[in-house]
């Protein structure tokens, strides 16, 4: 047995050891943050979400058209992506036990894996190709697919983690087993379900290179889902490989943008979500 | 092999129990017996012995109802356990009523032996007898826990009380024969009936045998029939 | 006097594990039949093929007749969802939904199934009935985890018998409970019975005295006797039910 100035001591050491650890890992994300800010602030102005892009030179111009892009595409892929990760999530953990199950569970664990550039070519191959253009459309099925996967295994841990009582009580009640699954389990997941969305949504928001060749982009503001569609992240791309220096700025103003309302979604979700479920009505 | 108590400890009261109530009675049995030869053979001084060993008898009863409520209360016994203890409750009133009647008995054995010697009652060492052998009946038929020896003994009550009417009777013409024999031929009576109630008592004990063992209540078999009707 | 429910010839098995032997039983209406018996018995197996629950676990089988005022549950044609709302149950560790208030929880059982109507009467008859209504009447809109486990318990009764149910199950409901709120729970299951046919699965002795008008002994998936409380508990019939309620095995 150790004696007691010893133990405290090392108890000291790990613990000083451990907030080091977490300084050092929060340092890169202070950092990102701090660069981000700092760099784009500067060209941060009112205008600058509702414009569309300037020429080289010129002074003004935004990335409205790219804001409208990117929350159009994600918002489709959302629409698709949304029920089939969060459905096929719920279906894996309620009767995902037999062979199908766990070859669906096979498939999203291969998806989730795969780089997202290769998606994209897969949403080139399925969408552009047969449409013969680019559009939204296929950029939102890229990110669609992105989502999938990784939201489908979530949602499945989350789901099994709901206590096997609750699910009785609410048998017991007579209330049917899908109404069970949905209103009663799926509710108690909902805090990390949306959880999981958010990130989903956050990553489909900041992926790049399935847009490249699916949406493309496009100068000008667009509203129809089957033309090239602009986004934040291919914008942001554009702007930084360019050889002019105010569109660098523009870059790191651009994406202190996306930044900015991918913070936005999350507290605003998260914010209604707690009104939602904490002692209120349903 | 029957089953035991998961709890030792509680198997261990349990057996305690019992012994208390074989010892107490054992006293009981040996006091009626001396109490009626102290009468037989003159004893003052055995009569003296019998009164003293009560204590003990009466000791004894306060330990077995300080042992049973200390069970009900810390055991919650149940079947065959609740229907022992509460037995056990019951037998140690007869008991203690027996151990008293031994007693009283004893003092009339004193009165007897100052004064000159009444003819030789063989009828009351018979009843003295017969009562002695109901109890050490009932006792056994509470030790091997059978009822059918219960059952005999509440049978031959009838046989104890004949003897008594027997007795009482021939004490009854002796009186009338020869008034100085009534002071006399009274305490010898009044020792009979000690004897009849003895018997009387023994039944109660038989009767709560029955019912440890059976679990059914056999008592007032007349009243109950009434109720029936 | 016909019985609420009467079960015939039940067999349960877990896969290849045959976990209830042939058990046959009447359950008097608006009475409080209390099941007892050592761990692995088979008396929450059993309580469970009164309300169909049993069949839910992957793997469990059942084979019998369970009549419920003279209808086989187990009949063809008998939707077993809707005859959880007849046969209610409540379990041993209280479960109230988390995301829900206390007003909500008690509704559940109907708004969850489409009730149209004012629920605010209803909640608060069955959380008088489950003798909790005084304690939570201003605060039905707190959520259900800020009651203790006693009340937590309670809201479950009241959550159940929103439903209006004819017979409540109950699967050692005070088990995790402490002393008092056992008591209370005891005493609800007093009141309860002059409307509801009641049946308790207990691993306490005790309690079972105290609470059932008819007791069940179930030992290795049989039931080995059944009668009035008084009777098991002072002169039981079969030497097993004596050992087990004198503590000789357990």
């Amino acid at each position: 047995m150790r004696s007691l100035p010893l133990r405290r001591a090392v108890d000291a050491l790990v613990t000083i050891a451990c907030g080091a650890m977490v300084l050092l890992a929060l340092v890169p994300l202070g950092s990102l943050l701090w660069l981000v800010v700092s760099k784009g602030a500067p060209g941060l102005s009112l205008s600058f979400f509702g414009a569309l892009p300037a020429p080289v030179g010129e002074p003004g111009g935004g990335v409205g058209n790219a804001i409208l892009g990117t929350a159009t595409m994600v918002g489709l892929a959302c629409l698709v992506g949304l029920p089939v990760g969060i459905g096929a999530g719920v279906f894996l953990a309620e009767k995902g036990d037999g062979p199908f199950g766990r070859a669906v569970r096979f498939t999203a664990e291969v998806f989730s894996g795969i780089p997202s550039i290769v998606i994209g070519i897969v949403a080139y191959g399925l969408v552009v190709l047969p449409m013969r253009r680019f559009s939204a459309l296929a950029g939102a099925l890229a990110l669609a697919l992105l989502m999938i996967p990784t939201l489908a295994r979530t949602t499945e841990e989350l789901v099994r983690l709901v206590p096997g009582t609750l699910r009785e009580a609410s048998l017991a009640l007579g209330i049917a087993q899908w109404k069970t699954s949905l209103r009663v389990v799926l509710r108690t997941a909902a805090g990390g379900i949306l959880t999981a969305a958010l990130l989903a949504i956050a990553r489909a928001a900041g992926e790049t290179a399935p847009l490249l060749f699916t949406a493309l982009n496009n100068q000008y503001w667009n509203f129809r889902p089957d033309q090239p569609t602009a986004s934040l992240t291919v914008q942001i791309f554009n702007y930084a490989i360019s050889p002019y220096e105010d569109w660098h700025q523009k870059a790191w103003t651009a994406a202190l943008v996306l930044l900015l309302l991918v913070g936005v979604l999350n507290v605003g979700a998260r914010l209604a979500l707690r009104r939602s479920t904490a002692g209120g009505r349903a | 092999m029957p089953a035991t108590h998961t709890d030792k400890t509680y198997e261990q009261e349990l057996k305690d129990l019992r012994d208390k109530l074989l010892a107490m009675g054992g006293k009981v049995e040996a006091a009626i017996a001396s109490s009626v030869r102290a009468i037989t053979e003159r004893n003052s001084e055995l009569a003296e012995r019998v009164k003293a060993s009560d204590v003990e008898v009466n000791r004894l009863e306060v330990d077995i109802d300080g042992a049973c409520r200390r069970l009900l209360a810390l055991r919650q016994p149940a079947a065959s356990d609740l229907r022992f203890i509460t037995t056990a409750l019951k037998i140690v009133t007869d008991l203690e009523r027996m151990g008293d009647l031994a007693v009283n008995i004893a003092e009339r054995a004193m009165d007897l032996a100052q004064a000159p010697p009444l003819r030789p009652f063989h009828d009351l060492s018979s009843l003295a007898d017969l009562s002695e052998a109901q109890l050490k009946k009932a006792l056994d038929a509470f030790v091997e826990r059978d009822p059918v020896k219960a059952e005999e003994v509440m049978k031959g009550d009838d046989l104890l009380d004949a003897l008594y009417l027997k007795i009482f009777n021939e004490l009854l013409q002796l009186m009338m024969e020869d008034s100085r024999a009534i002071r006399r031929a009274t305490a010898m009576m009044f020792a009979a009936k000690h004897l009849e109630r003895f018997g009387d008592h023994a039944i109660n004990v038989a009767e709560m045998v029955v019912y440890m063992v059976r679990g059914t209540d056999v008592r007032h078999p007349r009243s109950r029939l009434v109720e029936e009707k | 006097m016909t019985p609420k429910m009467r079960v015939e010839g039940l067999q349960a098995w877990f896969h290849d594990r045959h976990v209830l032997r042939d058990v046959s039983i009447d359950v008097a209406p608006l009475s409080v039949l209390a099941v007892i018996g050592p761990s692995g018995c088979g008396k929450s197996t059993f309580l469970r093929c009164l309300n169909r629950m049993h069949e839910l676990v992957p793997g469990a089988r059942s084979q019998g007749r369970v009549d419920l005022d003279g209808e086989n549950l187990y009949g063809r044609g008998v939707d077993p969802v809707r005859l959880r709302r007849r046969v209610g149950m409540v379990f041993q560790r209280p479960n109230p939904f988390p995301t829900m208030s206390i007003k909500d929880n008690v509704a559940a059982g109907l708004s969850l199934n489409g009730w149209e109507g004012d629920l605010d009467e209803i909640v608060e008859r069955c959380l008088v009935q489950a003798a909790l209504w005084d304690e939570v009447k201003d605060r039905l809109r707190h959520s259900a985890l800020s009651l203790s486990g006693g009340q937590q318990q309670r809201l479950c009764i009241a959550r159940a018998l929103a439903v209006e149910p004819e017979v409540l199950l109950m699967d050692e409901p005070a088990s995790a409970l402490d002393p008092i709120a056992t008591a209370k729970i005891e005493e609800l299951m007093h009141e309860l019975k002059e409307r509801y046919t009641i049946v308790i699965v207990t691993h306490n002795m005790q309690q079972a005295a105290r609470v059932s008008d008819t007791t069940a002994f179930f030992y290795m998936g049989e039931l080995v006797e059944a009668g009035a409380t008084e009777t098991i508990f002072t002169n039981p019939r079969e030497q097993r039910t004596e050992d087990y309620v004198t503590g000789k095995f357990g």
